[in-house]
């Protein structure tokens, strides 16, 4: 057990590392916390010059918009109970009541059920108890915290917000599910074949990847904008305008996604032993029978694992829809753009803060649940690859 | 697995890729070489002015664009050869720049302007992503097991967040009186503003960069800390080597293939810096690569793309992602000709 001792570190220096790592996650989440804080205050205080007064927001106190103590606590009862049914009992029910091959359908149904009792709970139930609750409660019941979603109203409901939300949804959605289709039976082909021409391909596909999308959109451009007369002898009147069509840019996201979900997957097929194939093949399966009955069952994981990355490059992606999208169609990444442009008032900026918190949220969801698989992708390409 | 099923595999993401990768590409190489213009006609316009005892009259010759019968402009399609490349670089300037032995006047025209800002952007994100995430990961390494899950989901959230709501997080911040700034002016006393010169938009964008790229060496590196050999460790520790002497000996060359891995990575997407131009709204003093032809692709005032000039940037932009490929693409087909 010496090696055991002499491996060990001396006090010093496991400090420092303590310390570092602090200081790191402080700096990883602190920007991302301050915006979050800032869009839930009135304009004055979101830009004050003194941080606790952005914390605490007296201003949007006075307003009276505010949180006493017993809304936050629970407020944030409620919320870990949430956070705790969802990953205790949720995975359980489903698991339950789903017959084997529909779970998926099972998840799909289960957490937009849950979703909405949470929205319910949460935004038509608690107020009203708790508004209640204060009346009554006193001293307890008096705001110390300086809170409004005055914001997030207008930039919803006022700014149409909720129509970029599902132009992003319908884009992210087509991409996925075709990337996905396309790419596993290239990514399969590709594992299972040893061949210079796969090699090549693979090469191909590499310098596809880095290539800049604006490259690429300079070729799309004037085609789609033209795209109505160069398909008109073809499709007669019928022919569309591709500019401005959401599922041009999903056919472009796809292919621009292609080269990154080929090499994913392959490197996940790869792990799969061809053993299994074989098999299939010499109980009579055609090739085409075993990749669907045999290997896909198997890959889900890196299925899913991909999927993730897919939708991030879809709905992260501004550069592509903000060329190809004209305002009425626009996806909410360039949609934002076009505030903080416009900004000329601080409440101008508070709304551009709620709008791009609002664009956050459910990708600090999808870090929270699929953790695991966005590391394991991560890995996988550096690994194999 | 006999080509005909390979075929039918691969086929249907090669049609993508063929279709919106490939042939793009070749429309934006003979675009580059071509103009588009509306054709304009001189007419003559009289304009007079009352006056006493004649009218004032005067007669201009005016140039607007030609109209077809249903009132849309008449465009002509010109060859032009390499004149939106020359448009791009400037030669003569160029010229003119370097006889003078002037880097600001080089720095004037927009194409020297973004290539510089783009290389020194990529060369000087690289060494420091690579330093902090191999940092990350050791300390994550060394801590408590419980506390790791909750390190790399912190740790995810920057790499994971839309990069231009990243970059705007981190410019709101900075901009007018946020808090950083006040910060910075309080322990300096002197006024300070990020965004009226280059070299403090350079030094954010940077900052935002690494904060959104080195969680992602950070998981690639701590993945291979896990399989560092034990023993190898062990006998270097016998042979007498410190602490130091480990890294720099034992894990540092164990981890080679995956910092060759992120460098690549780092390199092609590094190259590519775009959104924190729109992020940081820094076009008037910084501005990349990627950026000039996105400019180039959005309408003007008058609503006109430059369409051929785009192409000629984009042509130029792929010259230099392919010079930057040939040293880690020669070296994986060495490798594969090793293997076969």
């Amino acid at each position: 057990m010496a090696n055991a001792k002499a491996l060990q570190q001396p006090l010093g220096l496991r400090l420092t590392s303590a310390g570092f790592l602090i200081l790191w996650c402080l700096l990883a989440a602190f920007p991302i916390f301050w915006i979050t804080v800032m869009s839930f205050k009135s304009p004055v205080d979101a830009f004050s010059p003194n941080p606790l007064a952005v914390i605490f927001g007296p201003r949007t106190r006075a307003e009276g918009n505010g949180l006493s103590i017993i809304d936050i606590v629970l407020g944030l009862g409620l919320l870990w109970l949430s956070f705790r049914l969802a990953f205790g009992w949720l995975p359980r029910m489903v698991d339950r009541f789903s017959r084997p091959g529909t779970i998926i359908l099972g998840w799909i149904i289960a957490v937009m059920g849950y979703a909405l009792t949470f929205v319910l709970v949460f935004f038509v139930l608690l107020p009203v108890l708790l508004a209640g609750l204060n009346a009554i409660a006193g001293t307890l019941g008096q705001p110390i915290i300086g809170l409004t979603t005055e914001n997030y109203r207008a930039v919803w409901v006022e700014n149409q917000f909720y129509r970029n939300f599902i132009n992003s949804m319908i884009v992210t959605g087509g991409v996925v599910t075709i990337s996905l289709t396309v790419g596993t039976l290239a990514g399969y082909g590709l594992s299972r074949s040893g061949s210079n021409l796969a090699f090549w391909l693979l090469i191909v596909a590499l310098v596809f990847r880095a290539l800049p999308h604006s490259v690429l959109v300079a070729g799309y451009l004037p085609v789609f904008i033209n795209s109505a007369e160069i398909l008109r002898p073809i499709l007669g009147d019928a022919a569309p305008t591709l500019y401005g069509q959401p599922y041009a840019v999903i056919a472009v996201l796809v292919a621009i996604n292609q080269p990154f979900t080929i090499w994913m997957l392959r490197s996940f097929f790869q792990n799969i032993p061809t053993e299994l194939d074989e098999a299939a093949r010499v109980d009579g399966c055609s090739h085409f029978q075993a990749f669907r009955r045999v290997i896909m069952p198997v890959m889900w994981p890196g299925v899913i694992t991909t999927g993730l990355f897919s939708f991030l490059l879809a709905y992260n992606d501004f550069l592509v829809a903000s060329l190809l999208l004209d305002a009425q169609n626009q996806t909410m990444v360039p949609a934002i753009a076009s505030y903080f442009n416009r900004e000329t008032t601080t409440t101008d900026q508070v709304e551009a803060i709620a709008a791009a918190v609002s664009i956050t949220a459910p990708l600090f969801l999808l870090v929270m649940v699929f953790q695991r698989q966005i590391v394991s992708g991560l890995t996988a390409g550096a690994v194999k690859g | 697995m006999r080509f005909k099923t390979f075929a039918a595999f691969v086929a249907p993401s090669l049609l993508m890729m063929l279709l919106f990768i490939a042939i793009p590409l070749f429309s934006v190489f003979t675009q580059s070489f071509y103009v588009t213009q509306p054709i304009f006609e001189r007419v003559e316009v009289e304009s007079c002015t009352p006056g006493f005892p004649n009218p004032v009259c005067t007669t201009r010759t005016s140039s607007r664009p030609k109209l077809d019968e249903n009132g849309k402009t008449v465009t002509e399609t010109r060859f032009v050869g390499l004149q939106s490349y020359r448009n791009l670089i400037q030669p003569d300037r160029v010229r003119a720049a370097v006889a003078a032995g002037s880097w600001s006047q080089l720095m004037t025209i927009d194409f020297w302007r973004a290539l510089r800002f783009t290389l020194f952007f990529t060369l000087v994100t690289l060494p420091m992503v690579i330093v902090l995430g191999l940092t990350i990961a050791m300390a994550v390494n060394n801590a408590v097991r419980s506390i790791r899950g909750p390190v790399i989901f912190i740790s995810l959230l920057p790499f994971i967040i839309t990069p231009i709501i990243g970059g705007l997080s981190i410019r709101w911040l900075f901009i007018g009186d946020g808090i950083v700034t006040r910060f910075m002016e309080w322990l300096t006393s002197q006024n300070i503003s990020m965004f009226s010169q280059a070299w403090t938009l350079e030094l954010m964008m940077v900052i935002y960069r690494v904060w959104a790229v080195a969680p992602f060496a950070f998981v690639i590196f701590y993945a291979g800390l896990q399989t560092v050999n034990r023993d190898t460790l062990e006998s270097a520790i016998v042979d007498g080597a410190n602490r130091w002497e480990r890294l720099r000996y034992v894990i540092v060359p164990h981890l080679m293939p995956l910092i060759i891995f992120v460098a690549l990575i780092h390199l092609m997407d590094s190259y590519r810096v775009f959104e924190e131009i729109i992020a940081f709204s820094s076009q008037s003093y910084v501005i990349s690569l990627q950026w000039l032809t996105y400019d180039l692709l959005t309408p003007d005032q008058s609503g006109n793309r430059a369409i051929s000039r785009a192409s000629a940037s984009a042509m130029l932009t792929m010259v230099g992602i392919v010079i930057l490929l040939i040293w880690p693409l020669r070296r994986t087909w060495r490798e594969h000709k090793g293997r076969t």
